[in-house]
């Protein structure tokens, strides 16, 4: 449903409060829904049309329960696409969709400004909806059952993308000259003008290291693939013998993938971003008197932290402030740094005034990893009393285990690494001269969830058709995982 | 908007159906379901539904958090990243069970599909016709007794208002004749087959609360099944050692007694209870029987197979014999009554070993479609 005069009139309000900031967001349609429709539109993750899976059916299910039972409910929904859909729940009370609104075109500028998004299909609602239609053919064609099957297969590999490859080049692209066919046999030896110098400027070692690397790149190019691929979903779709609708729905679903990494990478940046201009527009513009105390309530909701868990709106809101601060007053920079009077560090003013646009350029820039990495300083943590918590398997429950900044600093980038997932690659597709695929788990101390992996390496093996492995560690040993379509086997393994 | 949740919704629904299936085995064996039962629904923990990724294991790997505690201080329950109103989030801990609610009635079919079982004939051909009566409409005549006072009122201040009679400082309202406004009513017909199961259980001191255990949980489908197809179920509950008693179903599942075991005790209360309240032109009648086959004498015995022959099969749709297996039993019952009704169409005997045999024990119990 579209929006009501009122609300057409308040949007038009927040609007130009917020392109007043300098914010600057792709034409935002906001969409005034029932809690029904808004719980329909969540599961789908914002998007009114998509490939049928039950998924959804079981998001849906989650989201109207919780919903029944008033355990949360979505205040606010928006897709990164131009334009930009949001959507507002029908009967919130006035305050609360000004809010919102305000919190949408903070998404929004995001969206349109942050380098992760640059590469982000911006028509991704149309593509969403043909891919439900392909999908849709599909299950005409060859039956519900064989297509939702694979469609889980896709969905069960759908973290093993590259998360970086959309701004970096890995391979030379297919358009490149290709590589001279001459094989060198001789081993490249630096020019030596005096005879008698060779064994000086061409010594044995340098010889011999160079007849290594000679060797190691020839042996690369025999094997497939040629570098260990990230992209784990690319590799079946070029390597694995699939139907051309397999091919269809694999590459689908891939690109779904890589549209909402950004999302994930960022959503610490992106909810304080959104959180920072809904504070900042209400409390300075869009509040009346009377709606102080609802905007209070509201607010604190949203920013409450619970022992145990990370706030993205908290720490992000609280990042965002803490930068623009520091800016204003020139807290940063060498002279601050050393200075050890912790009253002159807290009042400390070099009268910059340089926090909005600092911020502005932050939010181009960074995502979650690299704005932890460069803001989150060691006053900060002390100020915001983070920590870190494990499981004590002793007492059989979480526990604080430390507020060391350095290891605060160290477990939260841990976990927005590769987006809190494993790093797995593709290292052997002629495994043993099989043709058996191999991955690989890099180890950083954590093993992998077996009973899930299991499950992972019999999806790849249906895609792969020949019997596939995992190396990895377990207990400290190494391992390949190996499903060979009927059976596991455990096989030694001591490369990693 | 046209979504398409509806179809996405209903096959999620579909494989939570197949899960339960495939698990039914578990929950009947262990019995799990019983406390969850609310009025009519019955909240099932599935196992995942989840799509397997690679994933870090869970429990080790930690995280980062923001408040007050001292260090080593507990957080309390399982840590979850999300906005402070508990939005879903990533959970870096703990299983998601899903919990979801299956009516009685669906859980029933799905009992009946996954055990093959056959849908039960109501037996007799002389069903009560009930009826009873609704009120759906609003009419200008009828009994005072039924005047809808509200209706009544509108009409008769809307006549009011229009011919200006009415006075805001005095809002007295008359309702004339043709104000008021009476409640009708429809007779509904409802076929109707009454159906009733008389559990019978042995309390004698070597019926241990394991024994017991099987017997409640057994029972437990035996209800849901049976009340799937009958609207009007009663149940009955009679226990028995040296003499038999009716009880109500707490009671039932909790007396322990000491002492011997006289089945025909039970037998004879369960015979008196069909010929007092039960006509078996009306009624479909299921006695079940629980015991460890340890009764007092093999005289008793005899007398038991009296009974039930004479008294109790003519009457029953079927009469159902569960033996569960004691230590101290002898359970030579289930041999005797085997030998002399095996023959009987109506009489069904299953051994319960455990809980692992329930599911088959109620296969038994029910496979006849009686």
């Amino acid at each position: 449903m579209t929006l009501t005069p009122e609300l057409l009139a308040l949007r038009d309000e927040i609007r130009g409060y917020a392109v007043g900031y300098g914010l600057d967001f792709f034409e935002t349609v906001f969409e005034l829904v029932d809690f029904e429709q808004m719980n329909m539109v969540a599961a789908y993750g914002g998007f009114p049309n998509r490939y049928p899976h039950w998924k959804f059916g079981m998001e849906y299910e989650q989201l109207s329960k919780s919903y029944e039972y008033g355990l949360h409910k979505i205040y606010e929904l928006v897709i990164n696409n131009d334009p930009s859909y949001a959507y507002l729940l029908e009967g919130n009370a006035i305050v609360d969709q000004k809010l919102v609104m305000a919190h949408v075109y903070g998404h929004v500028d995001f969206f349109k400004h942050n380098f992760m998004f640059s590469h982000t299909n911006r028509r991704m609602i149309d593509e969403m909806a043909n891919h439900g239609t392909r999908c849709r053919r599909h299950i005409e064609k060859y039956g519900h059952d064989r297509v939702e099957n694979f469609i889980d297969m896709c969905l069960s590999i759908d973290n093993l993308i590259d998360y970086q490859a959309p701004y970096i080049q890995r391979r030379p692209s297919k358009n490149a000259p290709p590589k001279s066919d001459v094989i060198e046999h001789d081993v490249p030896k630096l020019k030596v003008i005096k005879p008698y110098l060779q064994d000086f400027i061409n010594p044995k070692e340098f010889l011999d290291a160079q007849k290594k690397k000679l060797d190691d790149q020839k042996k690369a190019e025999k094997r497939f693939p040629e570098h260990k691929e990230r992209d784990v979903m690319l590799f079946l779709l070029e390597h694995a013998p699939l139907e051309s609708w397999e091919q269809d729905a694999l590459a689908m679903l891939r690109e779904e993938a890589y549209y909402f990494a950004p999302q994930g990478q960022t959503k610490i940046m992106n909810e304080g971003w959104a959180s920072y201009w809904h504070a900042t527009i209400m409390t300075q513009k869009a509040l009346n008197a009377s709606e102080i105390i609802d905007y209070a309530d509201h607010h604190a909701g949203t920013m409450a932290v619970q022992p145990g868990r990370l706030n993205p709106y908290k720490l992000g809101l609280e990042l965002w402030r803490d930068i623009e601060d520091r800016w204003n007053r020139g807290r940063f920079g060498k002279e601050y740094d050393d200075c050890d009077d912790y009253a002159k560090r807290k009042h400390w003013d070099r009268q910059l005034g340089q926090g909005r646009k600092k911020i502005f350029e932050v939010r181009k820039h960074y995502n979650d990893v690299t704005f932890i990495d460069e803001f989150l300083t060691m006053d900060f943590v002390r100020e915001n009393k983070m920590f870190v918590y494990m499981f004590n398997r002793k007492s059989q429950n979480w526990e604080i285990t430390d507020r060391d900044f350095r290891r605060v600093k160290q477990k939260l980038l841990d976990s927005l690494t590769n987006f809190g997932q494993p790093i797995i690659r593709v290292v052997d597709g002629n495994y043993q001269n099989r043709s058996e695929l191999l991955l690989e788990h890099e180890h950083d101390g954590v093993d992998l969830r077996m009973d899930y992996a299991r499950e992972v390496l019999r999806n790849v093996y249906a895609f792969w058709k020949r019997p596939c492995g995992v190396a990895t560690r377990i207990d400290d040993r190494g391992v390949i995982v190996r499903f060979d379509g009927t059976d596991y086997e455990e096989q030694k393994y001591e490369k990693l | 908007m046209s979504l398409k949740i509806n179809q996405d919704h209903s096959r999620f629904k579909q494989i939570v159906r197949g899960k339960i299936k495939q698990n039914l085995k578990k929950y009947i064996s262990q019995g799990e379901l019983i406390g969850k039962q609310g009025k009519d629904l019955i909240s099932i923990p599935i196992p995942q539904i989840e799509i397997p990724h690679f994933t870090y294991g869970q429990k080790d790997t930690g995280g980062v958090g923001m408040g007050d505690g001292e260090i080593g201080q507990s957080l309390g329950g399982d840590p979850q990243d999300g906005d402070g109103k508990g939005e879903a989030g990533e959970n870096p801990a703990g299983d998601h069970m899903l919990e979801v609610d299956v009516t009685l009635e669906d859980l029933a079919d799905i009992l009946g599909e996954e055990l093959g079982l056959p849908r039960i004939q109501p037996k007799g051909k002389e069903q009560i016709d009930s009826y009873k009566l609704k009120y759906t409409g609003v009419n200008t005549t009828g009994p005072e007794s039924l005047r809808h006072f509200k209706r009544t009122y509108k009409q008769a201040l809307k006549r009011h208002l229009l011919s200006g009679t009415f006075d805001p400082a005095r809002p007295i309202i008359v309702p004339s004749r043709e104000d008021k406004r009476y409640r009708t009513w429809k007779v509904i017909h409802e076929p109707f087959v009454n159906a009733v199961i008389i559990y019978m259980m042995d309390v004698s001191g070597s019926m241990g609360d394991e024994q017991k255990e099987l017997v409640r949980i057994e029972s437990f489908w035996l209800d849901a099944w049976l009340r799937r197809h009958y609207k009007g179920l009663e149940t009955r509950f009679i226990i028995h050692d040296a003499v038999a008693k009716e009880v109500d179903r707490d009671t039932f599942f909790h007396t322990r007694e000491s002492g011997g075991t006289m089945i025909s005790s039970a037998y004879k209360l369960c015979a008196e209870l069909i010929e007092q309240n039960y006509p078996p032109q009306q009624w479909n009648i299921y006695p079940f029987h629980f015991s460890d086959g340890d009764n007092w004498s093999a005289d008793d015995t005899k007398v038991c197979m009296d009974i039930l022959k004479k008294r109790v099969l003519p009457f029953v749709n079927m009469f159902c014999y569960g033996q569960v297996e004691s230590p101290y039993g002898s359970g030579q019952f289930i041999k005797d009554l085997r030998e002399t009704l095996g023959s009987e169409e109506t009489v069904v005997t299953s051994e319960i070993k455990d809980k692992e045999s329930i599911y088959g024990s109620i296969k038994d119990f029910l496979g006849k479609g009686k």
